[in-house]
């Protein structure tokens, strides 16, 4: 265009952004930024079951190929086939609901055990001072250790294998929720001074909410240790369980039976952990972190 | 003058922090005094005393304050695991918690952010809740900590404007610990300084309403009040 006849048409035409006409136009676009970014990136649906999902492929692949002698480990194929008849003749679900209800058994008391020892030596001195030390000095004894001693006073029936799953669930559940109890921000405790919060009211709304996320940690570890102990005790002369089904398959080399066991502890492992994040994620919204 | 607040003869020891060298302040029913001070002059010190906030801490003399205060801190520490109108109503008793609460709220312009977490609330909003639940309790003290010297400057003027009308409104004795001289100025019936653990200088402050005179007579208050601090009024810039 004329440079001299633009001018007018120059002023009328130049809108915010746009390089003006007659004139060399400047680039208006910087190169895009690039910014290292540190978090996490975004959650995708069904992620977590990436692992698994590979090591099965794994499986799958080397089965199927003859790389795996079924001897050593069956096929996927053949386990699940094993299963199916486990299901049929009901074997399966009845060692199932057995085992289960053991490890519940065993976190309930342990919960509550661990819970309420917390409570008391981490909200107060007399009690931490009665309670923390005894408590450290089990938890250098491995719960594996206990077991004779645990034979020796309840025997070898459902009561000492329950208290043996609830010692080794106690143990993490006291450790972390004592941690939470006693981790609560002095800015939190002068900011309830100052209101004149009764101490009733420190405790339900300063002390245990900020201490849920120390104890839901507890609660995974307790989960974990629960199954753990069932598995153990359930290898000791147990007559039903999961750990029994498993042990008679050894007896009888049966080896499609033990892996199918030993996927169904694996699964329930699994489930309860995710059942304790998504209790997590529900009571513990108000947290802003990397997840 | 009908005190709320007297300390007589304060001191206050810490191996690394602030002293006290035997202070003396009161404060009236419904007066609001502003507290300037260097750093390390110790009124952070001066007014956890008088909150009943230092227990660890060694000294002398007398505090005599009413139990029914609130304090607002630096930091606004709301909890995080309730909801802002949870928050406001922390501790309140009497009828129509809930009420008062929102009442509250809206006073800060926050009336729509009752169910909001405190994370999604910028500074600004979260300093404004927790003056919402300080004055809720319709205190006979309000003990201000440097409410507004983690917030930009912009929002600290919008800042200034609501506690003035907020302190109007609800009549508490206020006692605002502060380093910022305008701030000191615009808010306060009266302007002490402490300074080497004592309180070096009182200024009553009397200004005229608008206009000229007004910015004349702030230039005046600014200026020897600079000067107590130490501070030549010609380092501090024209404003």
């Amino acid at each position: 265009m004329n440079a001299m006849t633009s001018n007018v048409l120059d002023i009328a035409e130049e809108l915010p952004g746009d390089a003006p006409i007659g004139r060399q136009a400047q680039p208006s676009i910087t190169p895009p930024r690039r910014r290292r970014r540190l978090g996490l990136g975004e959650a995708l649906a069904f992620g977590p079951l990436l692992g698994p999902g590979i090591l099965l492929l794994y499986w799958c692949v080397f089965s199927y190929t003859g790389w795996l002698d079924p001897r050593i480990l069956p096929a996927p194929w053949t386990t699940v086939a094993t299963a199916r008849d486990l299901i049929a003749d009901g074997r399966l679900p009845t060692n199932l609901a057995v085992s289960a209800v053991r490890a519940a058994e065993g976190l309930v008391f342990g919960v509550i055990a661990g819970l309420a020892m917390a409570l008391i030596s981490g909200l107060s001195r007399l009690g931490g001072y009665m309670f923390d030390s005894l408590v450290q000095m089990k938890r250098s004894i491995p719960t594996l250790a206990l077991i004779p001693l645990v034979i020796l006073w309840l025997g070898i029936g459902e009561p000492m294998k329950v208290t043996v799953i609830s010692l080794s669930v106690f143990i993490p559940i006291y450790l972390q929720t004592h941690n939470a109890l006693r981790g609560t921000e002095i800015k939190y405790l002068e900011l309830a001074e100052t209101l004149n919060l009764s101490r009733w009211a420190f405790l339900r709304d300063i002390v245990l909410p900020g201490a849920l996320p120390g104890f839901m940690l507890g609660l995974r570890f307790a989960v974990m240790g629960a199954w753990l102990a069932l598995v153990v005790v359930e290898q000791l002369n147990a007559t039903s369980g999961i750990g029994y089904m498993i042990d008679l398959a050894r007896t009888y080399a049966q080896t499609d039976v033990i892996v199918v066991g030993l996927v169904v502890y694996a699964l329930l492992g699994l489930c309860s952990d995710a059942a304790v994040r998504f209790a997590e994620a529900r009571l513990i919204g108000w947290r802003k972190t990397l997840s | 003058m009908n005190a709320v607040v007297r300390v007589r003869g304060l001191v206050r020891n810490f191996t690394l922090k602030g002293v006290l060298n035997g202070v003396d302040l009161e404060i009236a029913q419904g007066e609001f005094v502003a507290l300037l001070g260097r750093s390390g002059s110790g009124k952070s010190t001066l007014l956890r005393a008088i909150a009943d906030l230092d227990t660890e801490a060694k000294g002398s003399g007398e505090i005599v304050a009413p139990s029914k205060l609130a304090v607002v801190f630096q930091d606004a520490r709301l909890l995080p695991w309730k909801r802002v109108l949870e928050n406001v109503t922390l501790g309140l008793t009497g009828p129509d918690v809930r009420a008062r609460g929102l009442r509250a709220l809206q006073e800060v312009e926050l009336g729509t952010r009752d169910r909001s977490w405190p994370y999604e609330l910028s500074g600004g909003e979260q300093q404004r809740v927790a003056l919402a639940r300080a004055l809720v309790r319709e205190p006979a003290l309000l003990l201000a900590d440097e409410p507004f010297g983690a917030l930009d400057a912009l929002t600290r003027l919008r800042m200034h404007a609501l506690l003035k009308r907020l302190s109007q409104a609800h009549h508490p004795a206020v006692l605002l610990v502060t380093h910022d001289v305008d701030e000191a100025i615009e808010l306060a019936d009266r302007v002490v300084v402490l300074d080497d653990g004592r309180i070096s200088a009182t200024l009553d402050v009397r200004l005229p309403s608008a206009g000229p005179e007004r910015e004349d007579a702030f230039a005046d208050l600014r200026r020897q009040l600079l000067g107590l601090l130490g501070v030549e009024a010609e380092l501090a810039g024209v404003r």
